[in-house]
C-alpha cells in the first residue's frame, strides 16, 4: 500500500499541480467553491504539503476534497504555479483507491457519477446521453426542455442532426468498433479497476448504514445520496 | 512607450490558427443541447468559407466529464484521447479543432503533460497499442472552434447580412461575452488574448459592430462544476454561481451573452429560468431574460442563416426580441415544427420569465 504522502507523491495529477505554496491564499480568493461551501484550497494545499499521515487520512474521508468544481481558475492565479485543482483531483483518485470516499456525504456521490457517465461512455460513447433525462430528475432545465424530450427525436432531425443513425453527424449512432476499442482502452488503462472499487466501497457503505443497495439507481443509498444535503455544507 | 509594452505582452498572447483542413471533433454536451450550432459550424466553415473539415464518424467522447467527475483515470483519458489524435493521422489531418472547450483544455493539459513527461507518452503509445492496434502524430495545430471563427471575423464581417446593431437606436448592441473556463484559464498561453482579456469572443463581437460589456464577475465560472450540476444535491453550486453573475452584469442591461463552451451556455439560459422561479428574478426590463447564443448560432444569425434552422428554438430564453433589434426576418410560425413544418405542440410558459 504504501503511506498516504508517498502514494500521493506519485499522482501525476499532484506532480504537475503541487511545487512550493506560499499559503499567499489567492487560490481561496478566486475559487468559486470557497464562495459556495466552507471551502478552502489554501489550507489543503498545505496540509498536504506537511504530509501529516493522520490528517491526509482526515481529509480523504471528509468532504472537503469533493466541493472543487474542477473549473482550474485557481492555476490562472497561483502566484508559485501551483494548481490547487489537480492536486484536488489526485486526492479523489487517492479516496476512491482506498475506499475512504465513502466516509464523507459527498464523497459517496461517486457511485452515482459512475453509474450515469461512466455507463453513457462505454454504452453510447458519449459521456452525456440526455434523451430520456427529463425535469424530474433535471427541473432547472426548465420547460423548453419537456418540450424537448417530448419531441426528441423530431428536434434532431430539424436541427440537422445524424440521430442515431450510421455515419457523421450530431448524435450519430458511434460504431460497434469504435465502442468496443473505448471499452479495452478501459480495461488496458484501469479505469474498470476504480468502477470496481467505486461499486465495491460503495456497497459496503451501504449495509454499513442499513440502506437498501441494488445495481440500479433507484436504490435507496443512491437515492439518498443524490437528493440529500445535511446542509452542512454550504454558506449560502 | 506604454503602448509598446502593451503590444509585447500581447505578442505573448497570440497564436497560430491553421487556415484550412480541420480535424472536427465533437462536444457531448453541444450535440445534445445545440445540436443545430454544430450543424451551423460546418456549414458555415464548408459553404462560406470554402475549408476543407473532415468529420470522423468513428470518433467519441474524449471522457472530459468522466475525467472531471473524477470516475475515468488520467491514464485512461489520455489513451483516449490518443485514439482521437490516431484517427486525425489516419485521415491525413493535422490540425484539430475540438466543439467542446472541456476537452479543448484536456488536449492542451494532456499534450503538455506528455511534453514534460515524455516516457508517460509512450506509455500512452503502446497502451494504445494493446488496446486498439492504432498509433498517432501529435496534432500540428490545435485550437478551439471559436478560434477559427475569431480567424475568419473579418471576411465573415464581409459576407453578412447583418451586424450586431440595434436598428431602431443606430446604437451597438451590448454584449456579455462569456468565455468557458477551460479554454484559457489552464493556458493561458494557448488562448487568443490570454486568461483575463481574452479576445476570442470580444474580437468576434467588435469586428461584427457590437460592444463588449466589462463587468465585475466577468471571469466567474458559470457554475457548472461537473460533480456540482450533475448531483441534484450539490447544484445549489451551479445556481448560485449563476445568479453572482447576473447580480453582477445586469446594471449593464445586456442585449445578448455569447459563450464559447457548451456547459456555460446551458447553465446561462437555463438559470435564468431557476432564478426567476426561484428568486422572482428577471434580468431585462422587458420581462424576457437576456439571450443565450452559441458563438456559432451568433455567427449563422449575422450571416443570415434562418434562426430556426440555426436551432435558436432550443433555448429557454426567448431570442425574437434580439432579432428584433438586429433587424432579422424570421417565420414565427415555423419556431416549434419539425424538418417538415408540422407543429411539435408548444413548450409551457414559465411562471415568470416571459417566452413567445
Amino acid at each position: 500500500m504504501g503511506n498516504l504522502a508517498d502514494r500521493l507523491k506519485a499522482d501525476l495529477h499532484y506532480r504537475e499541480g503541487m511545487r512550493a505554496c506560499i499559503n499567499c491564499g489567492t487560490c481561496t480568493a478566486i475559487c468559486p467553491a470557497a464562495e459556495h461551501y466552507d471551502y478552502d484550497p489554501r489550507s489543503i494545499v498545505e496540509l498536504v504539503q506537511r504530509g501529516d499521515e493522520e490528517e491526509l487520512e482526515t481529509l480523504l474521508k471528509s468532504d472537503a476534497i469533493w466541493y472543487c468544481g474542477e473549473c482550474m481558475s485557481c492555476r490562472t492565479r497561483c502566484p508559485r504555479n501551483n494548481t490547487p485543482g489537480l492536486i484536488i483531483m489526485a486526492l479523489r483518485a487517492l479516496a476512491q483507491e482506498t475506499g475512504f470516499f465513502t466516509e464523507s456525504e459527498k464523497g459517496r456521490q461517486q457511485i452515482y457519477l459512475k453509474r450515469t457517465i461512466g455507463h453513457d461512455i462505454l454504452k453510447t460513447g458519449y459521456c452525456v446521453y440526455a434523451e430520456g433525462l427529463g425535469t424530474d430528475t433535471h427541473p432547472e432545465q426548465g420547460p423548453i426542455w419537456d418540450w424537448r424530450q417530448n419531441n426528441w427525436k423530431a428536434i434532431m432531425e430539424r436541427l440537422g442532426a445524424n440521430y442515431q443513425k450510421p455515419g457523421p453527424g450530431a448524435m450519430r449512432q458511434i460504431p460497434e468498433e469504435a465502442l468496443n476499442e473505448l471499452h479495452k482502452i478501459f480495461e488496458v488503462t484501469g479505469a474498470f479497476e476504480r468502477f470496481e472499487k467505486i461499486e465495491q466501497f460503495s456497497e459496503k457503505k451501504a449495509k454499513q448504514l442499513g440502506l437498501q443497495w441494488d445495481d440500479s439507481l433507484n436504490n435507496e443509498y443512491i437515492k439518498q445520496l443524490y437528493n440529500g444535503n445535511s446542509n452542512e455544507n454550504s454558506n449560502n | 512607450m506604454k503602448n509598446r509594452g502593451k503590444q509585447l505582452i500581447w505578442q505573448n498572447y497570440q497564436k497560430d490558427i491553421a487556415d484550412d483542413h480541420f480535424f472536427y471533433v465533437r462536444s457531448c454536451i453541444r450535440q445534445n443541447f445545440f445540436p443545430g450550432a454544430e450543424t451551423t459550424f460546418l456549414r458555415i466553415l464548408k459553404d462560406v468559407l470554402n475549408k476543407d473539415v473532415y468529420d470522423d464518424p468513428s470518433h467519441t467522447t474524449c471522457t472530459g466529464i468522466g475525467y472531471h467527475t473524477d470516475i475515468v483515470p488520467l491514464e485512461t483519458t489520455m489513451t483516449v484521447v490518443a485514439r482521437q489524435f490516431a484517427l486525425m493521422t489516419e485521415k491525413g489531418y493535422k490540425n484539430f479543432i475540438p466543439s467542446c472547450v472541456t476537452s479543448f483544455g484536456l488536449y492542451l493539459e494532456i499534450l503538455e503533460t506528455w511534453h514534460n513527461y515524455p516516457e508517460v507518452l509512450e506509455k500512452t503509445r503502446s497502451n494504445l497499442m494493446l488496446a486498439t492496434g492504432r498509433s498517432f502524430v501529435l496534432p500540428e495545430n490545435i485550437v478551439h472552434a471559436s478560434d477559427v471563427i475569431y480567424k475568419f471575423r473579418s471576411e465573415i464581417a464581409k459576407k453578412a447580412k447583418y451586424r450586431l446593431v440595434n436598428i431602431h437606436t443606430g446604437k451597438p448592441l451590448k454584449v456579455v461575452e462569456h468565455i468557458g473556463c477551460h479554454y484559457a484559464k489552464m493556458f493561458p498561453d494557448k488562448s487568443v488574448g490570454g486568461a483575463e482579456f481574452p479576445r476570442v469572443l470580444s474580437g468576434i463581437i467588435e469586428e461584427w459592430g457590437g460592444e463588449v460589456i466589462d463587468y465585475p464577475e466577468r471571469r466567474h465560472c458559470c457554475g457548472f462544476g461537473f460533480r456540482q450540476y450533475f448531483i441534484k444535491a450539490n447544484r445549489g453550486y451551479t445556481f448560485s454561481s449563476v445568479k453572482k453573475k447576473f447580480d453582477s452584469m445586469s446594471p449593464y442591461e445586456p442585449d445578448l451573452i455569447v459563450t464559447n463552451c457548451p456547459g456555460c451556455n446551458v447553465f446561462l439560459d437555463k438559470g435564468q429560468y431557476v432564478i426567476s422561479e426561484q428568486e422572482g428574478i428577471v434580468y431585462s426590463r422587458d420581462g424576457y431574460g437576456i439571450p443565450v447564443l452559441t458563438f456559432e448560432e451568433l455567427t449563422g444569425v449575422v450571416l443570415g442563416f434562418d434562426p430556426w434552422d440555426i436551432g435558436l428554438q432550443v433555448h429557454q430564453v426567448s431570442v425574437e426580441p434580439l432579432l428584433d433589434k438586429i433587424g432579422v426576418k424570421y417565420d414565427i410560425q415555423k419556431k416549434y415544427t419539425d424538418k417538415n413544418n408540422r407543429l411539435l405542440g408548444k413548450p409551457v410558459k414559465p411562471t415568470l420569465l416571459k417566452t413567445l
